[in-house]
């Protein structure tokens, strides 16, 4: 594990639907973070990537269930498995003090009768009930100061902040316990381009004085994450189909789901203003009944007869990871983008 | 069926309209003196930080707020204080399609009980009603089969966004206006549901305004673009003028805070 802070192997999650049919919305995925880094999870809405982050973060409760999956984090080995029933007892420790995870919407759940600084004192006795009021209200203080943002806000009520400072101000309180790992879900979608630059900052800067030594990053956004991570894994139908570092990744696309995603950018640019960008054809499919093969085939322009026959397997390229048959055929070659559009 | 010619007077105009909301010692101006025209056949996206006055204005040209001052005119007759009828029909004109779609859905109805529900005000029914859902779904690129029998959970996000401009498309609208109608969707259902609109207007002439915080969605589509700032305009011309030359500074502020996937890699990197 030297030079990784986390990495969990084999994780499989499953939502239990009515009809008794086991839906696998994370399938068998293994995922690491490198110490001091940040991992970008990206893919359409759907593909799994808040179920991984649940899972990871040990809070699945029913209808989800992980059904297997190990994590090694901070000389910890944890069983994520949570077929006792309900997020597992045994992970509250780490809970928040070694993962800590920053839901989608955290913003918008703070209570409007509070001031930010009882849910600060809150969210720590939650953790350790001898905390006294004044210990925590002096690490939240010296935490604001630390990053350079405004101690007042510990005196004023949700409405009284905009979208961009509560997002921040959740984000602080949530690494108040210095956890090892952040796991950030969607932290920056309900934000205009100019909030989504402050938490970005504010987030590089708290991994830079190592408040926490390292972050997983959802969201479906690729131009935020080419902005904000070392490493991006991208996402499809439960499955992890390409890894690598973020610039080898975004100018090296090695696989076509990689490749159709990032043509659907819409860069304020002059290319933009001319192309016609065709969308990725079709859905993703119904997890429960998932196509033979690479899950990406019946969407997929470059689609070979044995891509609906056998799922393929990890190819192993320098720092970079791609699941793909036609990466199979074509070694180092990046999928041509033009396809993608009209 | 709509008019796409453009014969100089714009679809829908807003004169010097205000908005003032009173808030605790005194009033909060979240529009300001604001002048702007929608032309036949174009798309005109509004862009601005939250908090701008993007919504607000959109609200009162929708008629579902009512103005401080200034007026509204649509087809170049004043309708800022209409009621009863007039209003009614001009809601025919003048369609919506909002952030999130499944708010708009009732979750215990079918996706075709909702559409054919919107419909019983104009006395459609039967298959004259059927043959209605049929093109209108077909303007987004759906079958029938499709969505008339799911549940709007039975949806994806794309395909519920989509239902939403086909139920709006139902009421045979001349403006079409969508209040982050995009900023929900992941990026390849987002492209689609513009290219929807994007041949809306080429094929049917449909008038859209566009409201969104994402300046690249603008720069793909649109034809004019407003830059609001603290309920003020203060920008605004083409495309290509305002994101290519912008003048302003906020404008300028803006797009140097848009991530862009290449540009935004040399920054990581220093």
């Amino acid at each position: 594990m030297s030079g990784i802070l986390m990495r969990a192997s084999n994780v499989t999650a499953v939502y239990a639907a009515d009809s008794g049919q086991d839906v696998p919305a994370v399938d068998n995925v293994t995922v690491e973070v490198p110490e001091g880094q940040i991992l970008g999870l990206a893919g359409e809405s759907g593909c799994g990537k808040t179920t991984l982050g649940n899972a990871l973060a040990m809070i699945a409760n029913p209808p989800l269930y992980v059904i297997a999956g190990k994590m090694e984090i901070d000389d910890h080995e944890i069983d994520l498995g949570t077929l006792s029933g309900g997020a597992n007892q045994l992970h509250r420790p780490y809970r928040g003090a070694t993962v800590s995870l920053l839901p989608q919407g955290a913003m918008n759940a703070i209570s409007p009768t509070l001031r930010i600084r009882d849910l600060v004192v809150d969210v720590m006795r939650a953790h350790d009930r001898n905390t006294t009021k004044a210990d925590a209200l002096d690490r939240a203080t010296d935490r604001l100061k630390m990053l350079e943002m405004p101690v007042r806000v510990l005196d004023q009520y949700a409405h009284q902040l905009s979208g961009g400072m509560k997002q921040r101000m959740v984000t602080v309180i949530s690494t108040l316990l210095n956890p090892a790992l952040l796991i950030a879900d969607e932290p920056t979608s309900a934000l205009d381009v100019s909030s989504q630059k402050a938490l970005i900052e504010m987030l590089l800067a708290m991994v830079e004085k190592r408040i926490m030594r390292g972050v997983i990053f959802i969201t479906h956004d690729l131009p935020v994450l080419s902005m904000v991570t070392d490493r991006l894994a991208i996402m499809y139908a439960g499955k992890i189909v390409e890894a690598g570092p973020t610039e080898e990744l975004v100018n090296n696309a090695r696989h076509p789901y990689t490749s159709a995603l990032l043509s659907s950018v819409l860069d304020p640019t002059e290319e933009t203003r001319t192309k016609h960008v065709l969308g990725i054809p079709g859905s993703p499919p119904n997890l429960g009944n998932p196509p033979t093969g690479c899950r990406f085939h019946p969407r997929c322009a470059f689609a070979m007869p044995e891509c609906s026959l056998k799922e393929p397997q990890f190819l192993h390229e320098r720092d970079h990871s791609v699941a793909c048959w036609w990466a199979n055929d074509h070694a180092f070659e990046t999928v041509p983008m033009e396809v993608n559009e009209a | 069926m709509r008019d796409s010619t453009d014969s100089g007077v714009p679809v829908l105009a807003a004169s010097h309209v205000t908005k003032q909301f009173r808030v605790a010692g005194g009033h909060l101006t979240a529009v300001d003196d604001v002048s702007v025209e929608f032309h036949a056949g174009k798309v005109l996206a509004v862009v601005g930080e939250s908090g701008s006055g993007k919504s607000t204005l959109a609200r009162m040209l929708l008629r579902l707020m009512p103005v401080t001052s200034g007026t509204i005119t649509y087809q170049g007759k004043d309708v800022t204080h209409i009621r009863g009828g007039e209003l009614r029909s001009y809601w025919r004109d003048v369609q919506a399609v909002f952030q999130d779609p499944f708010a708009s859905f009732n979750q215990f109805f079918t996706i075709g009980h909702t559409l054919r529900r919107g419909m019983r005000a104009e006395k459609l029914e039967g298959d004259t009603l059927d043959a209605l859902i049929e093109t209108c779904l077909g303007y987004v690129g759906l079958k029938p089969g499709d969505a008339v029998h799911k549940y709007p959970h039975q949806l994806s996000g794309g395909q519920r966004q989509r239902v939403m401009i086909a139920r709006a498309l139902m009421m045979n609208p001349k403006v079409l206006l969508a209040d982050e109608a995009t900023s929900m969707l992941d990026a390849s259902l987002r492209v689609s549901a513009l290219n929807v609109m994007q041949d809306l207007r080429d094929n049917l002439g449909l008038t859209v305004l566009f409201i969104t915080h994402d300046i690249g969605q603008a720069c793909y589509f649109a034809d004019e673009v407003v830059v609001m700032e603290h309920g003020l305009i203060v920008e605004r011309g083409t495309t290509d003028e305002v994101i290519f030359t912008p003048k302003h500074d906020y404008t300028k502020r803006l797009l140097s805070d848009v991530p862009d996937l290449k540009g935004s890699l040399k920054v990581r990197k220093d």
